[in-house]
C-alpha cells in the first residue's frame, strides 16, 4: 500500500492512490466523524429508564444504520453496473469500508447494549459476521496483491497451465525408454495432476498428495537399485515440481483474495432479511 | 494462330476490371477481358473461406453495371460470376498477358500462351497482387509445388516444406505446423536471419521451434524437388527431406515493372509512387488507362465506379461527373464563395504552393480526405496544446501564429498558399503554437494519412515540407528573431537521418560537435557510473541535444539513444557557435539549458559512491517503461501490482463500455518492480496502426485518442502492424440482456466479454452476418467520465498516465526501491 501514498504527494490531483488512502483518507474522516457525533450524542442523552432503540436517539442511529447497511449493499450493484459518469469505484469501495466499519460504533450504540435471543440480536451479529469477514478482506486486499505479483513472474494463469502440459508432454517422450513399472509411475504422475479443487485444496500451496510429488520419490529410491537412468526424468519432474508449486500458490492468493466474499454476500442478504425482520417486527409490536 | 481485334482490351478481372467490362458489353462496344488465372478476381478468390467483405466507404454511391452489396466472399463471387454471363461479357480466362505494346488506335497484347492480340485502347486493372516469383530449380514445376497456401486445415499429415522465410511464409508455415494437424513442416530460409519478416512473426516461429512444431533451416537453398524427396545445399553439406508438398512464399515481380514496360511513367522512385494519369485515367500513353489497386485506390467501390467512368469516357462520355462528384459539392456548399467542383480543385491547385505539382485527379482524391474551412479575422485555427496531426494549407488570407503563449497579441504571420500544423503532422506531438485568421482566410486542412500520402507521391512535397517543418521547429526552439540569412543556410547544412531504436546518437566520451534537433520520436539520456548506465533524462520530438559539447571541447559527457524510430535534424555545432553568438538572447537560453543538464550530470558524478539502490532502481524502471513501448505512447494503462487484486474489473467494464468486447488483456503483458504493462493500446506519437488503413478508419481524436471509426472493412492491416499485440479482429456481439435480468433471473452472460460460443449462437438464432473488424482502446472516447478501467478498478491499481507520468512513476518507486 506503500505506494500509492509515496506516489500521491509528489502527483496533486493524481489518480495513483490506493483505495484506503482515497482523496486523503475522506472517508476514514466521515466515518470517524459520524462515530464521534454518535458517541457525544450517546454519553450526553440521558434517557428514562435507559438507552434503547427506541428512543429519539436510538430512532436515528437505526435509521442511520439501516440505510448504510442498504447502501453498502448497493456496491454489488455499483460495480456490475458500468455506466457513464463520473464515478469512481475506488471512492466507493473507499467508502464502503470506512463506513461500513463506522457501523460498529453506530449499530451498537443503537442497540443500547440489550441484546437477547431475538430477531433483533439476530441482526446485529450478522451485521458483525459481515463487517469482520469484510475487515479479513481488507487485509486480504492490502496484503495479497504484492505477493501474487512475486509469484506470478509476469505469467498468466493459462500461461502456467500450459506450461505444466509442456512439461506433461516432455515427461511422455523421456518415459519412452524406461521400463513399465517406471514409466507407469511417471504416467501416474502425468493423469493425477491436480490444480485447485476444494475449498480447503485451494487454500493449501503444497498438496500433500501431489503426484508429481510421490512420482518423484518413488523414482529416487529406485534410482539407488540401478536400472534405467532416472536421471532426465526426475529433472524434469522438480521442474514440474516447481511450476506445480507456482500455479498451487498463485490458486490459493486467488482463493484468498475471493473466499471471504463467500461469507460477506450471503451473510449480507441474510441480514438484509433479518433486518426487514427487525424493522417491521419492532412496528408492528409498538 | 488467327489474330483477334476489339476496340477495348482489359487487363485484370478484379472490381475494376470486371465493371469496365460490364460497361463496355452494355455500350456494345468490341472487347475482351483477360484474366491470368482459371477464375475472375482472384485477390478476393483468395480470400479466406467466408470472409465477410465490406462496401465502405458508405457515403460513396456504387456506379457500376455490376452489383456489390457487403457479404460474403462466396456470394459476391457467385453474384459477379451470374453478371459476367448475363451481361455476356467477352471473357479469355489463363491468358496472363507478356507485354503491351504501342499506343491509341493500334496496340499489340502478347500472351504468354503466345496469342497476340490487337486492341484500340487498354485498361489496366491488373491490382497490386504482382507475379510470385518461381521456384526455379529441377522438378520446381512439379505439381505438389504451389505459391499459395488457401486454407491451412486443407492439410493434414503431410511433409510439406516451405521456401522463403518472409512474413507469408512464416504466416504459412505456423498455420500448417498446428498440431491437430498433425503435418511435419520445415522452412527454408536463404539468409542467415529473418531480417524482412516482422519481429512478432519471427518470435511466433522460434517459439514453435522450440516446442518442436516445425523446424527451419537458415543459410540454405533447395537444389531440386523429385515426388516425395527434397534436395538442399545447407551451409554443412547436403540434406535430403521427405516432401510431398512445397509452399513456395519468394516474394512476387511488383506490377510497376510491367506497368513500366507498356511505356507509363509513374510519380517518382519510390515504392509508394502511382502511375501518373490524367482526370480520365489515361496514362502517359496515349490510350492507355489504369484504374483500381494499382492506381492508388484499395477500396472496391472506387475501382467499381472507376471501371464504368473509364468505359464512358472512352466511349466519348466527356460529360460524366466522378460518382464521387456529390460529396465534393458538399465539401464546398458551406463556402461563402460559390464556384463549381472544378473551379474550386483548380483554384485550390493554384493557390497552394504543395498542390502545384498535383494532377487534377489527385486533387480530387485530396479534397475528398480533406477539408476546406473559412475563418472569420481572430477565429482560433489550432489551440496551442490541443492533440492534432492533420495539415493546414491557406488558399486565402493569411494567419497569425501567438508564438509568446503569455502574450497573444506577439505574432508571426505565414501568409497565403503557405502551409502550417506541420510538425503535428511529422511528430504527433501536441500543437506548439496558437493559430488564428488574420482576417477572412480560406484553408484546406489535410488529415495526417492524407499529407502523408502526398508526401509519398509527390516528392517536391515532401522536400518542400520537411524544409518547412525544420525552419519552424529552429524558430520555435532558437527563437523567432533568427536571422533569416544565417537561418538558410543552417537549413542548407542540415541533414536528416532516422535511427533505429535502441541506436545511439551520441556515445559518451566520443568528441564531436554536432547539435541535434528530435524531429520525430524521443531519446533517453544515460550516463555511465561505475559501469551502470544511469537513466538522466528522456528528450520528447521537439528539443535539442548535444549543445554541451560545445562548451566542453566536443567531449560528449552523456551517451544518448533513441527509444523508437526517431528521426533527428543535424546541425553542424560551427553553425550554431556562430549563431549564438550573434544572437545573445537566444545564448542566454541555451545557457540556462546547459545549467540545467550539468546540474543533473554533476549531481549524479557525485553521488557515484554512495548510489546503489535508489538511481538504480529507477533507471532500470525507466528503462523497462521504455523498452515496453511507452517511449512512443502518449497515454498508456498500468497496473500497480501491489494494489491489483485480479478481479479483472477493468477487462469487464471495458466490454460493458464498448460493445461487448474488451480491448485490454490485464494479466498478459510484462511487469518490473510492480509496475505492470498490460496489452492495451499506448496511443503512440506516430500509431504504427495507421501506416497501412485501406478505408483511412483510424485516426487521432482532439484530445489524443487513436480510434479506429465505423469505416473499418477488418483487413487486419492494423493488427499486423502493432508492435504490442493490441489490437483484435472481433465480431461485434449481439445485445445482452440486461443487468438486472440476469441479477435477478440468471438471463444472458453477465456482465463483461461473453464467451466465443455464446455469442456464435446468438449470432446463428437471428441469421445475422457479423463481420470481423479491428477492435482497439479508444480511451473511452466520448464517454462521460473517462476511461472506464480506471473508473471500475475497485483498489486504485489501474492508471492511466502520460509519458511525464509514467516516468515519475518510475521516480516513485525507485525511492521506494
Amino acid at each position: 500500500m506503500a505506494r500509492g501514498n509515496t506516489l500521491t504527494d509528489r502527483r496533486s490531483g493524481a489518480t495513483h492512490e490506493s483505495f484506503l488512502r482515497h482523496q486523503n483518507y475522506l472517508y476514514l474522516k466521515l466515518a470517524v466523524a459520524l462515530c464521534l457525533v454518535s458517541t457525544v450524542a450517546y454519553i450526553f442523552f440521558s434517557p428514562v429508564p435507559r438507552h434503547n432503540g427506541g428512543t429519539w436517539l436510538g430512532y436515528t442511529l437505526g435509521t442511520i444504520s439501516a440505510v448504510l447497511i442498504v447502501w453498502l449493499t448497493a456496491l454489488g450493484m455499483r460495480k456490475r453496473a458500468i455506466t457513464p459518469g463520473k464515478w469512481s469505484l475506488k471512492g466507493w469501495t473507499s467508502a464502503h469500508i470506512y463506513l461500513g466499519l463506522s457501523l460498529v460504533v453506530v449499530a451498537t450504540l443503537h442497540t443500547g447494549f440489550q441484546f437477547g435471543l431475538n430477531v433483533h440480536t439476530l441482526a446485529y451479529v450478522l451485521m458483525m459476521i459481515v463487517i469482520v469477514s469484510g475487515v479479513f478482506g481488507i487485509f486480504f486486499y492490502a496484503t495479497i496483491p504484492q505477493r501474487m505479483s512475486d509469484n506470478r513472474a509476469e505469467k498468466s494463469t493459462a500461461q502456467m497451465l500450459e506450461e505444466i502440459a509442456a512439461l506433461d508432454n516432455d515427461l511422455r517422450e523421456a518415459a519412452q525408454p524406461l521400463a513399465s513399472e517406471n514409466a507407469i509411475v511417471v504416467q501416474r504422475a502425468i493423469d493425477n495432476t491436480k490444480l485447485g479443487g476444494g475449498v480447503l485444496e485451494r487454500l493449501r500451496s503444497n498438496h500433500p498428495k501431489c503426484a508429481t510429488l510421490q512420482a518423484m520419490n518413488e523414482l529416487k529410491a529406485r534410482r539407488k537399485s540401478g536400472g534405467d537412468d532416472l536421471g532426465p526424468i526426475l529433472s524434469v519432474l522438480e521442474r514440474k515440481g516447481v511450476l506445480l508449486e507456482r500455479a498451487r500458490r498463485h490458486v490459493r492468493y486467488r482463493a484468498l483474495l475471493e473466499l471471504w466474499l463467500y461469507i460477506h454476500v450471503p451473510i449480507t442478504f441474510a441480514l438484509l432479511a433479518a433486518l426487514i425482520a427487525h424493522i417491521v417486527s419492532v412496528f408492528y409490536f409498538w | 494462330m488467327s489474330t483477334v481485334s476489339v476496340d477495348l482490351a482489359i487487363l485484370g478481372s478484379g472490381p475494376a476490371g470486371l465493371s469496365a467490362a460490364a460497361r463496355a458489353a452494355q455500350r456494345g462496344m468490341s472487347h475482351i477481358l483477360l484474366e491470368k488465372t482459371d477464375h475472375l478476381s482472384d485477390t478476393i478468390y483468395k480470400y479466406q473461406k467466408g470472409k465477410h467483405i465490406m462496401a465502405t466507404p458508405s457515403q460513396l454511391v456504387l456506379r457500376s453495371d455490376m452489383p456489390f452489396e457487403a457479404g460474403k466472399r462466396e456470394v459476391i463471387l457467385t453474384n459477379w460470376d451470374k453478371d459476367t454471363a448475363r451481361h455476356r461479357i467477352n471473357v479469355r480466362l489463363r491468358s496472363e498477358v507478356k507485354a503491351v505494346k504501342g499506343q491509341r488506335g493500334d496496340f499489340q497484347i502478347e500472351l504468354a500462351d503466345g496469342a497476340t492480340l490487337q486492341a484500340k485502347a487498354v485498361i489496366l486493372a491488373i491490382g497490386t497482387q504482382g507475379n510470385p516469383n518461381k521456384l526455379k530449380i529441377p522438378g520446381g514445376d512439379l505439381d505438389f509445388v504451389q505459391y499459395t497456401l488457401d486454407d491451412p486445415r486443407a492439410h493434414f499429415d503431410e511433409d510439406i516444406v516451405i521456401v522463403g522465410g518472409g512474413d507469408a511464409g512464416i504466416e504459412n508455415a505456423l498455420g500448417l505446423a498446428d498440431p491437430e494437424l498433425a503435418n511435419r513442416v520445415t522452412l527454408l530460409q536463404r539468409g542467415p536471419d529473418f531480417s524482412r519478416a516482422k519481429a512478432a512473426n519471427v518470435q511466433l516461429l522460434e517459439q514453435a521451434k522450440e516446442q518442436g512444431r516445425l523446424d527451419y533451416i537458415t543459410e540454405c537453398a533447395p537444389r531440386s524437388l523429385e515426388p516425395g524427396l527434397m534436395i538442399i545445399d545447407t551451409k554443412d553439406g547436403e540434406l535430403r527431406l521427405p516432401c510431398n508438398r512445397v509452399i513456395a512464399r519468394l516474394g512476387s515481380v511488383p506490377p510497376r515493372q510491367f506497368v513500366e514496360a507498356c511505356g507509363a511513367k509513374f510519380t517518382g522512385p519510390d515504392r509508394e509512387a502511382f502511375p501518373q494519369l490524367s482526370p480520365s485515367f489515361e496514362s502517359t500513353v496515349p490510350g492507355l488507362y489504369i484504374i483500381g489497386a494499382l492506381a492508388g485506390y484499395p477500396l472496391i467501390k472506387h475501382c467499381m465506379n472507376q471501371g464504368y467512368d473509364v468505359v464512358e469516357y472512352l466511349a466519348g462520355n466527356t460529360a460524366l461527373k466522378p460518382a464521387d462528384e456529390p460529396l465534393l459539392e458538399a465539401k464546398f456548399a458551406h463556402l461563402p464563395m460559390r464556384r463549381s467542383v472544378d473551379e474550386w480543385l483548380e483554384f485550390l491547385r493554384r493557390e497552394i504552393e504543395i498542390f502545384n505539382d498535383l494532377s487534377p485527379l489527385q486533387m480530387r482524391e485530396f479534397m475528398l480526405e480533406s477539408d476546406v474551412r473559412f475563418y472569420r479575422k481572430d477565429d482560433r485555427i489550432i489551440t496551442r496544446n490541443d492533440v492534432g496531426s492533420s495539415l493546414f494549407t491557406i488558399a486565402q488570407g493569411s494567419v497569425l501564429v501567438e508564438i509568446n503563449p503569455e502574450d497573444p497579441s506577439i505574432t508571426v504571420p505565414i501568409p497565403a498558399g503557405q502551409i502550417f500544423g506541420e510538425v503535428g503532422l511529422i511528430s504527433g506531438r501536441r500543437r506548439g503554437a496558437t493559430i488564428r485568421a488574420a482576417g477572412d482566410t480560406l484553408c484546406v486542412e489535410v488529415p495526417r494519412s492524407a499529407a502523408l500520402k502526398l508526401m509519398g507521391t509527390v516528392p517536391g512535397v515532401k522536400r518542400r515540407i520537411d524544409r518547412i517543418t525544420t525552419e519552424r521547429m529552429m524558430k520555435i526552439i532558437f527563437g523567432g528573431d533568427i536571422d533569416p540569412a544565417r537561418l538558410n543556410r543552417i537549413l542548407d547544412a542540415a541533414t536528416l537521418r532516422t535511427l533505429k531504436p535502441q541506436e545511439a546518437l551520441i556515445t559518451e566520451g566520443e568528441v564531436g560537435f554536432d547539435i541535434y534537433v528530435i524531429r520525430s520520436g524521443s531519446l533517453v539520456v544515460e550516463k555511465n557510473v561505475g559501469g551502470k548506465n544511469v537513466f538522466l533524462s528522456y528528450v520528447p520530438a521537439g528539443a535539442y541535444v548535444g549543445e554541451m559539447a560545445l562548451f566542453d571541447n566536443g567531449r560528449r559527457n552523456a551517451t544518448v539513444r533513441a527509444t523508437v524510430n526517431t528521426e533527428i535534424i543535424t546541425m553542424p555545432g560551427d553553425l550554431f557557435k556562430e549563431m549564438l553568438a550573434a544572437q545573445p538572447n537566444t545564448a542566454k537560453r541555451v545557457q540556462e539549458q546547459i545549467a540545467n543538464r550539468r546540474r543533473v550530470t554533476d549531481y549524479v558524478e557525485a553521488q557515484k559512491a554512495g548510489f546503489s539502490g535508489v538511481v538504480d532502481m529507477y533507471t532500470s524502471v525507466a528503462d523497462f517503461l521504455v523498452e515496453q513501448g511507452l517511449g512512443e505512447a502518449t497515454d498508456a494503462l498500468l497496473i500497480d501490482e501491489t494494489l491489483c487484486i485480479g478481479c479483472d474489473h477493468c477487462e469487464t467494464a471495458c466490454a460493458e463500455s464498448h460493445d461487448g468486447i474488451s480491448r485490454l488483456d490485464r494479466e498478459a503483458g510484462h511487469t518490473y518492480a510492480h509496475i505492470h504493462v498490460p496489452t492495451s493500446c499506448r496511443h503512440c506519437e506516430n500509431p504504427h496502426c495507421m501506416t497501412d488503413c485501406p478505408p483511412n478508419a483510424i485516426r487521432r481524436a482532439p484530445d489524443g485518442e487513436v480510434f479506429i471509426d465505423e469505416k473499418c472493412i477488418g483487413c487486419g492491416n492494423c493488427q499486423r502492424n502493432c508492435p504490442y499485440g493490441v489490437i483484435q479482429m472481433e465480431k461485434t456481439p449481439p445485445k445482452k440482456p440486461g443487468l438486472l435480468s440476469w441479477l435477478l433471473l440468471g438471463m444472458g452472460p453477465g456482465p463483461g466479454q461473453a464467451d466465443h460460443d455464446w455469442i456464435d449462437k446468438q449470432l446463428a438464432k437471428k441469421h445475422t452476418e457479423a463481420p470481423k473488424v479491428a477492435v482497439k482502446c479508444d480511451m473511452c472516447k466520448g464517454i462521460a467520465g473517462g476511461p472506464a478501467c480506471v473508473r471500475a478498478c475497485p483498489t486504485g491499481a489501474a492508471i492511466r498516465v502520460s509519458p511525464e507520468g509514467y516516468l515519475r512513476v518510475a521516480q516513485a518507486a525507485g525511492a521506494e526501491g
